[in-house]
C-alpha cells in the first residue's frame, strides 16, 4: 500500500496524494467473503423422525420448521438449511456429518 | 421382547436369544472394513470442492470417527449385561441409562447405514416392513435395518418427552 511521509507535506511543497492501493485479497478472504449454504441431501435409511430431531438440536430450529426442511429434503430430494458465512457453515455440516446426515457445504450461486 | 422407559433408563426384557444376538451384534455391524460403500457412507464428501474435502480429510474426518468409535463403546460396555447363558435371557433386563440415549442413537444409525450400504438395499427394499420369513443373509441384513430403526424410533420417543 502507498504512503504519505511527513517529507512529502513540508510547507510549500506540492504534493498530490495518490490513492490508496488495494492490496490484493488472499484467496482465503475472497473465500469467506462468498455466501455459503448447508445443504442436506435424502437418505432412505435415516428416519424422518430422527431427522427432524437433528435439525432441531443444530440449527435450534422449532419442530414444526424442522419438520418442513425435513419433507423437503424426502420429497425434493435437498433442502437449504441455512446460509451465511463460511466459518458456521462448515461447522454446521460437520455437526450434520457428526449425525451421519448427507451434508455439504456449497457456494451461492 | 418388550421395551419400555423405567425412570432414568431404557429397559429391554423378554428377549429370546436372536433378538438378543442382534442386539449383540450392533457395534460389529458398525464396522464398514472391507465395503468402501459403507466407509464412504459414514463419511461422505462435505462439498463438490476438492480444497475443503482435503481439509475435511486431515481435520475433521478424525474427529468424526472418534466420536463414532466412542458411542459405539458405550453400547459396546451396555450389551455386556447379556453376557452369559443364553437359557436366562428371558430373565435378563438389558438397562439402557437415557444419558446413553444419544450414543446408542449414533450407533443404531452407524448399524443402519453400513448394512443398508453393504447390501445396496434399495428404497423399495427399506420401505418394506413386513417382509418375511429370512430366508437369507440379506433378508437377515434389512430385518436388522429394520429392527435397529425400530429402537432408534422408541428412544427418539422417549427423549423428546
Amino acid at each position: 500500500m502507498s504512503a504519505v511521509n511527513a517529507g512529502q507535506l513540508e510547507k510549500g511543497s506540492t504534493s498530490t496524494v495518490e490513492a490508496p492501493i488495494k492490496e490484493k485479497e488472499t484467496r482465503g478472504e475472497e473465500e469467506l467473503d462468498v455466501p455459503w449454504q448447508v445443504v442436506v441431501h435424502n437418505d432412505p435409511v435415516n428416519l424422518m423422525t430422527y431427522v427432524t430431531m437433528v435439525f432441531q438440536r443444530v440449527f435450534g430450529y422449532p419442530r414444526e420448521k424442522a419438520e418442513r426442511h425435513m419433507l423437503e429434503v424426502h420429497q425434493k430430494g435437498r433442502s437449504i438449511l441455512w446460509s451465511g458465512v463460511r466459518e458456521p457453515a462448515e461447522f454446521y455440516v460437520q455437526q450434520l456429518h457428526g449425525y451421519l446426515l448427507l451434508a455439504t457445504l456449497e457456494k451461492v450461486v | 421382547m418388550e421395551i419400555c422407559r423405567q425412570d432414568d433408563a431404557l429397559q429391554i426384557s423378554d428377549l429370546d436369544p436372536f433378538l438378543a444376538e442382534l442386539l449383540r451384534q450392533i457395534p460389529e455391524s458398525t464396522n464398514p472394513e472391507g465395503a468402501p460403500a459403507a466407509e464412504a457412507r459414514l463419511f461422505s464428501r462435505p462439498s463438490a470442492e476438492k480444497k475443503i474435502c482435503a481439509e475435511w480429510k486431515s481435520y475433521v474426518e478424525p474427529e468424526l470417527r472418534r466420536l463414532f468409535r466412542s458411542a459405539t463403546e458405550t453400547v459396546t460396555d451396555d450389551l455386556t449385561q447379556l453376557n452369559g447363558n443364553e437359557k436366562s435371557l428371558s430373565n435378563c433386563i438389558l438397562h439402557i441409562p437415557i444419558t446413553h440415549a444419544d450414543a446408542w442413537l449414533n450407533t443404531l444409525n452407524q448399524a443402519r447405514l453400513v448394512i443398508a450400504a453393504k447390501y445396496k438395499f434399495s428404497d423399495e427394499e427399506l420401505n418394506d416392513h413386513d417382509r418375511s420369513p429370512i430366508g437369507s443373509r440379506r433378508d437377515l441384513g434389512l430385518f436388522q435395518v429394520n429392527f435397529y430403526g425400530f429402537l432408534q424410533e422408541f428412544i427418539l420417543r422417549e427423549i423428546s418427552g
